[in-house]
C-alpha cells in the first residue's frame, strides 16, 4: 500500500497522471461545455472573469448542445455544460450526472440575417421574396435553434410554402456560416451570433419570440465539476451584474422576463 | 429486425446515386490523367501528382468549407454559372457530385497510374506500329492489361464516396433527397439521440463496405498475374 502511494506521488511530480488523477487542490482549469451560440458571449465573460480573478484558468469548448450532452454522458471531464435548450441539462440530471438542478441562464431569442437583403426594413416579407432561392436553419431534430424555427415559420405559415427552399446547417453557427459567406440568401440564426463582431455589421430582423417556445437557456454542475475549487466564484460571476450586461450586449432575454411573462 | 424508414431509403438511394455518378465520372477523368502522369518524369507531372493527391491531407470540412465559396452564387465556378443563366452548385446534388469526383480523384488515379506504370509503353508503341488506332490501342491493349487497375479504381473510387462526410455536410446543407447522404443521415440520428436507427444504418453501411472491400482484394488477386 505504502509502495503504492510512493508509486502515485512520482507519478504526480512527472505530471504522467495529468487529466486523469488530479488532487482537489491542483489548479485544474475550469472546464466548461459551452453551445455553439453562447460561444461570443462566454467568451466575453470569461475575459471579464479573468480580470476580476487572474489566476483562475478557465477551458472552453465548444459544441452543440446535444453532442456536448452525449460527450458528458460518455465520461467527458467537462465541469458545467451550459446548453441552447434547458432539456439538455435535464437529460443529464436524469442520468444522474449532474450534481444540482439546471438552472436557466438567458433566453435565446432568433433573428432573420442576411448578407446582400435588408432584412431589418423588409422584416418577415424578406422570407417570401422571389430573390430568395435558400433560407438556411440549423436542423430541427437535434439543434434548438433549429426546432424553435421551423415553430416560428409553421406559426407564420410558411413552412409548407418555403420548404422547398430550405437548407439544414448542422448547428447554429454553421447556419450563420453559410449566411456570412453568401451561399444562402437569408438564415434563421441565434442574435447572439449576429451581434458578434464578425457579422455585426450587418443587419438583422428580431423574430417575435411569441412564434416560438421560449429558448432557455440553461447549464447545470456536473458531479466532476462539483468538486472544483473555483466552482463558487465562478458561479457567483455568472449570475452577477457583470455577466447580465455581457448577456444584454449579445441580446440574450433576462430570465425574469420569463418569469414575469408566466406569472 | 431492420426496420428502415422511408428517409432511411432516400438516403441510402441517394448515396448509391451519388457513388455510380462519381465513379463513372472519375474513370473518365482520371484515366487520361493517370495515362499522361505515367508517361515519364518531369516537375510539372510531378506538381500534377501533387496537386491530385492534395484531397489525402486537406481537412474535408476545410476542402466544403472552400468549395462552398467557390460553388456558392458569389463564388468562382457559382457566379459564372448564374452569370450564364444556370444555377450556382451549393446546396445541390450536382455539387456534392462536384466535390465528390474532387475529393475522391486520388483514390481513381493512384491505382491507374500504378497499373498504366507497370505496364510501360511498350505494349501500345508496339500495337500502334502494327497500325492500330488510339482508340482500338485503348479498348484493345490497355484496357484488358490494366483491367486490375480500372476494377481497384472504380472501386476505391466508390467505396470512398460512400464514407465522404465532411465535405458534404458543409456544401450540402443536408438536404432530403438531394443532398442528405447516408453518412449525415447517420450523424443526424447521432446527434437526435436515435442510436437505434444509426446503429442500423451503422451496422448496413460496415457490412457493404466489408464486402465491396473484400470483393475489390479478391478480384485484384486474380489479376495480379496480368503483368507484363
Amino acid at each position: 500500500m505504502r509502495m503504492m502511494l510512493w508509486v502515485v506521488r512520482v507519478l504526480l511530480c512527472f505530471g504522467l497522471t495529468a487529466g486523469t488523477v488530479y488532487p482537489a487542490h491542483a489548479d485544474r482549469p475550469l472546464q466548461l461545455a459551452v453551445a455553439s451560440d453562447l460561444r461570443f458571449a462566454m467568451q466575453d465573460m470569461i475575459r471579464a472573469y479573468n480580470d476580476k480573478y487572474p489566476n483562475y484558468r478557465v477551458q472552453l469548448i465548444f459544441g452543440s448542445s446535444g453532442k456536448l450532452t452525449t460527450q458528458i454522458q460518455h465520461g467527458a471531464p467537462y465541469d458545467i455544460l451550459f446548453a441552447a435548450d434547458i432539456a439538455f441539462p435535464e437529460r443529464l440530471v436524469s442520468a444522474g450526472l449532474a450534481a444540482g438542478d439546471p438552472e436557466p441562464y438567458a433566453l435565446g431569442r432568433l433573428v432573420l440575417w442576411s448578407r446582400h437583403l435588408p432584412v431589418e426594413s423588409l422584416g418577415i416579407e424578406t422570407l417570401e421574396q422571389p430573390r430568395v432561392r435558400r433560407i438556411a436553419i440549423a436542423q430541427p431534430q437535434h439543434a434548438p435553434y433549429g426546432m424553435r424555427a421551423q415553430q416560428a415559420l409553421e406559426k407564420l405559415g410558411l413552412w409548407d410554402t418555403l420548404s422547398h427552399k430550405i437548407v439544414y446547417a448542422e448547428n447554429i453557427a454553421q447556419a450563420a456560416q453559410m449566411a456570412q459567406s453568401g451561399a444562402v440568401d437569408v438564415a434563421i440564426i441565434a442574435q447572439a451570433l449576429a451581434r458578434s463582431s464578425g457579422m455585426q455589421h450587418r443587419n438583422y430582423y428580431l423574430l417575435d419570440e411569441a412564434l416560438h417556445e421560449p429558448l432557455v437557456q440553461g447549464f447545470v454542475v456536473t458531479i466532476r465539476g462539483n468538486t472544483h475549487p473555483q466552482l463558487n466564484d465562478f458561479l457567483k460571476f455568472i449570475q452577477s451584474s457583470d455577466a447580465a450586461v455581457i448577456k444584454q450586449r449579445y441580446g440574450f432575454g433576462l430570465i425574469s422576463t420569463l418569469e414575469a411573462r408566466n406569472d | 429486425m431492420i426496420e428502415l424508414s422511408g428517409a432511411d431509403w432516400q438516403a441510402i438511394q441517394l448515396t448509391l446515386k451519388l457513388c455510380a455518378y462519381t465513379t463513372i465520372i472519375l474513370l473518365c477523368i482520371a484515366t487520361p490523367i493517370a495515362w499522361w502522369l505515367s508517361g515519364g518524369r518531369s516537375p510539372l507531372r510531378t506538381f500534377v501528382q501533387a496537386i491530385v493527391a492534395l484531397p489525402l491531407v486537406l481537412p474535408p470540412t476545410v476542402l466544403g468549407f472552400y468549395l462552398l465559396l467557390v460553388l456558392g452564387p458569389e463564388g468562382l465556378i457559382g457566379g459564372t454559372l448564374e452569370s450564364f443563366g444556370g444555377r450556382h452548385l451549393a446546396f445541390s446534388f450536382e455539387g456534392i457530385l462536384f466535390a465528390s469526383v474532387l475529393y475522391s480523384m486520388p483514390f481513381a488515379v493512384q491505382p491507374l497510374y500504378d497499373s498504366f506504370s507497370r505496364l510501360g509503353r511498350r505494349p501500345v508503341d508496339v500495337a500502334a506500329s502494327l497500325g492500330a488506332g488510339p482508340l482500338d490501342r485503348f479498348f484493345t491493349v490497355v484496357l484488358p492489361m490494366c483491367r486490375g487497375g480500372f476494377v481497384v479504381a472504380a472501386t476505391l473510387s466508390f467505396a470512398h464516396t460512400i464514407g465522404e462526410f465532411g465535405v458534404i455536410l458543409m456544401l450540402g446543407g443536408s438536404i432530403p433527397g438531394e443532398t442528405k447522404v447516408l453518412s449525415v443521415l447517420i450523424y443526424d440520428h447521432t446527434e437526435a439521440m436515435n442510436y437505434g436507427a444509426a446503429h442500423q444504418l451503422s451496422l448496413m453501411l460496415l457490412v457493404f463496405s466489408l464486402l465491396v472491400l473484400f470483393t475489390v482484394y479478391a478480384i485484384n488477386k486474380r489479376f495480379e498475374v496480368v503483368r507484363i
